[in-house]
């Protein structure tokens, strides 16, 4: 092989592997990507059902029911909108009333929603960033005045 | 009072650190040994300056001092001493003082080792790590100080996250900084070699074992943290494809890549302007993790800081190494001489190979981990790429990498023949496709991709052991002569075939985790819960109540196959100061397999949620990083390229001549 010949091989091989790899992340950012809703925006971007989302909000207070094996249910509120939320599993362990979590999952219907995994905050200082950006967003961030650690 | 002497330290290591940059570089360009041998040095200076800055910032943990607010925020008086220490490095202000120490440590190991490299690259390189520690130190005091004082002082901290407080990460960020930061050492020895213009086999002799050294404490922190993971969030999980974890794997990936391809260079003196490309791309994608675990533009665990300003202070650090380098690369690199071309078919063919495949394997999880936050800047839109995502690009650049692997590492230099290097593999692949169809047949039904997986990885270990046999052993030898042999390979071999049996030991075990099982159930006193093969049944739970947290501990029985196997224990946690609940999960090691039980909240009905895994093989995961990191290590040993035994560019005979 002569020495053009070779570079070229090269080439085309760093070619052909390149695009394989580029076919494959455009492939996948139209199948694996999941978008991030808020209630209000499944309702106003009429996201399809059966779509698979991130669903981010707030817990509304008193409407987490605890079935038999592990099946719960809760409503996940912002200002304008609910959806109910059926999860199967161990919720975390900063999942609260009231507090900001992310459902990731299936809509079911324009109002109901089948999560397989839930989210919350990682610790009292942190809201899920989505949750926060849209509660700010709707005028109804509180601050972080009421999350910080009180010290002793 | 030794808090400001150590603040002062940190400024006076700043103006050192600006000495060690300007001088050195002068000196190298007016070819003044005088001015050179400031380097050296300073750079020692610097070490000390910076290490004191650290020791005192450790007192002031250890004594619980909360006139200092860093303490004040992140420690306890009545957290255990090992946390205390570790808290330290467990928040923003002081993993960037670990940073700048591990970075200033590593200048004073180049400093002493003056004897081994040439005294221009040396002065070069010095002053190409002053300029990184200059930035982080301007970072350091401007906007993240750690000895700031808090007026009044207060009479109690407010803990470390109780998620931090575990022994896997009082150790996790020393060893992932330790990577992170050796690989600026290479990007400081490709400057160098950019500023002067000149690059040889030596140039690769010098970097190779900063790199392979930093390589093999990146794949331990990667490791530690992915079980830290897997064990502290109580989700059985072991790699999420969070950016944070993306952060580190990017650098490893391209670290990998540096690795393999420095052997080309030095043995064959070729891919040179590449080696260096990637050298400063490494610890680009070393810094770029920086910025995205310390500015807090992601969302996770990690993200202990929000705040704007620093965010910014790092994107102009990112902006300024990474462009500055690669406009010094643009401007330098056509100057340097070109190495030999040689056949596609050989050792450093194969070694290409390996350099693509990670490189695109590497650009697919910079896109995948960077286009989230790309969207939302220039949308609004906010997505998550997750598993699926990386599941799908990642693997198919990998899998060919691998099963390329046991060819590549048999194959000869220069010229190599590919049916006969086959030839040599014909029993390793035979006895791998073998165990794939057996397994395959006992798990008919079960999950296809397990026994695929599980194959190739036994291909991998197969091929490596291989390898030294065929090195040492042919027919008709006899054993002795057989096991001299071998224990006269270089170690480099050796290491080489360890470090590959490593990868596919963790290849087997990420495989055996498609064979998990995984139950939910609500469990009271004496009620069983079965997953699989293995069943666990409610002993007990324990209130507790320890110095900074208070506890309820389930213990449960494990059942495997009737007979009873142990007991273990989850728990759940609060911890009083941040009032932050924690799962701790409970694991009973079973061969190389893993039960782990996690507990939810108590049910209305007195009965707690239980959540059971079976993850067979999974301790391989881990096990096989080890012994990758032990590869790098018995390779670092190598005779060939221990600090001080670098032979001079004349010296090195027919290497240059490219293999026409």
């Amino acid at each position: 092989m002569t020495r053009k010949q070779r570079r070229l091989t090269l080439i085309g091989v760093a070619g052909c592997v390149l695009a394989v790899a580029l076919g494959l992340v455009l492939y996948a950012m139209n199948d694996t990507i999941v978008f991030f809703n808020s209630p209000a925006d499944i309702q106003s971007k009429s996201v399809q059902p059966g779509t698979r989302i991130r669903l981010g909000g707030l817990v509304k207070e008193g409407s987490v029911q605890r079935g038999a094996d592990q099946q719960i249910t809760f409503e996940v509120m912002d200002a304008e909108a609910v959806i109910k939320v059926n999860y199967k599993g161990l919720l975390p362990d900063l999942f609260r009333e009231g507090q900001g979590v992310v459902a990731e999952g299936i809509l079911e219907s324009p109002s109901a929603f089948r999560a397989d995994s839930v989210l919350a905050k990682h610790d009292e200082n942190y809201m899920p960033r989505e949750v926060a950006d849209t509660l700010k967003k709707q005028g109804h961030w509180q601050g972080e005045a009421n999350a910080t650690p009180k010290t002793q | 009072m030794l808090v400001e002497a150590g603040h002062f330290a940190l400024a006076l290591a700043l103006g050192l650190s600006l000495i060690q940059f300007l001088v050195p570089l002068w000196g190298a360009r007016a070819n003044d040994p005088v001015l050179m041998a400031v380097a050296p040095a300073s750079a020692l200076a610097v070490f000390a300056c910076i290490a004191f800055a650290f020791l005192a910032l450790t007192f002031a943990y250890l004594s619980s001092d909360f006139s200092v607010l860093n303490v004040v925020q992140n420690s306890h008086s009545a957290k255990p001493l090992i946390y205390k220490i570790s808290g330290v490095w467990g928040n923003h202000e002081g993993s960037m003082l670990l940073w700048v120490l591990i970075l200033a440590l590593f200048g004073a190991i180049v400093a002493i080792s003056r004897n081994s490299i040439p005294m221009r690259l040396q002065a070069n390189t010095l002053a190409v790590q002053a300029a990184v520690t200059i930035a982080f130190l301007l970072f350091i005091l401007t906007t993240s100080n750690p000895f700031t004082r808090v007026v009044p002082a207060a009479l109690e901290g407010q803990d470390l996250n109780p998620l931090l407080q575990d022994p896997g990460l009082a150790i996790h960020p020393p060893l992932l900084y330790i990577g992170y930061v050796g690989f600026s050492i290479s990007f400081a020895f490709a400057c160098a070699a950019l500023i002067d213009g000149r690059i040889d086999a030596v140039w690769a002799r010098i970097v190779r074992p900063w790199t392979l050294g930093a390589w093999a404490f990146l794949t331990l922190g990667i490791a530690m943290g992915s079980y830290w993971a897997y064990y502290e969030l109580g989700w059985g999980g072991w790699w999420f494809w969070d950016p944070v974890e993306n952060a580190s794997l990017m650098p490893w990936l391209a670290g990998t890549a540096l690795v393999h391809s420095t052997v080309v260079m030095e043995k064959r003196d070729a891919l040179k302007v590449w080696t260096i490309l990637l050298a400063i791309l490494t610890f680009s994608l070393s810094l770029l993790g920086t910025f995205l675990v310390r500015s807090g533009v992601l969302t996770s665990v990690h993200s202990f800081a929000v705040d704007p300003e620093r965010g910014t202070f790092i994107l102009g650090i990112l902006i300024l190494f990474i462009g500055g380098s690669l406009a010094l690369f643009a401007w330098r690199a056509p100057m340097l001489k070109q190495g030999g071309l040689f056949a596609p078919v050989s050792r450093e063919g194969a070694l290409v190979v390996n350099n693509l495949f990670l490189a695109t394997a590497c650009a697919t999880v910079f896109i995948g981990t960077l286009y989230p936050l790309a969207l939302e800047v220039l949308t609004g839109e906010k997505i998550s790429v997750g598993a699926p995502f990386f599941n799908f690009t990642f693997l198919p650049l990998i899998v060919p990498l691998l099963l390329l692997l046991p060819l590549g590492q048999t194959l000869a230099w220069k010229r190599g023949n590919f049916l006969g290097t086959a030839q040599r593999l014909y029993t390793v692949f035979g006895l791998s496709l073998l165990a794939t169809i057996v397994m395959f047949a006992a798990t008919y039904g079960g999950p296809v991709a397990a026994p695929l997986g599980v194959g190739l990885g036994l291909y991998l270990v197969l091929g490596s052991i291989n390898e030294i046999v065929t090195r040492s052993w042919s027919k008709g030898t006899p054993l002795a002569v057989a096991w001299r042999k071998a224990r006269g390979l270089p170690r480099s071999a050796w290491g080489t075939a360890i470090a590959h049996a490593g990868v596919g030991l963790t290849v087997i075990g990420i495989a055996a985790t498609a064979w998990g099982v995984e139950a939910i159930g609500s469990l009271k006193i004496g009620e069983r819960l079965k997953g699989g093969d293995y069943e666990v049944r409610l002993e007990r739970v324990i209130p507790r109540v320890e110095a900074n947290y208070r506890e309820e501990a389930a213990v449960l029985t494990v059942f495997g196959s009737g007979r009873e196997l142990g007991t273990l224990e989850t728990t759940k946690r609060l911890y009083v100061t941040r009032g932050m609940p924690t799962t701790e999960a409970g694991i009973l090691t079973v061969g190389l397999g893993q039960v782990y039980a996690s507990i939810g909240d108590a049910q209305p009905d007195g009965s707690i949620g239980v959540r059971l895994y079976h993850k067979p093989l999974v301790l391989l995961i881990w096990i096989g990083s080890l012994v990758m990191a032990a590869g790098g290590a018995l390779s670092l040993t190598d005779r060939r390229l221990r600090i001080g035994a670098p032979v001079p560019a004349k010296a090195m005979p027919p290497a240059a001549i490219p293999a026409e």
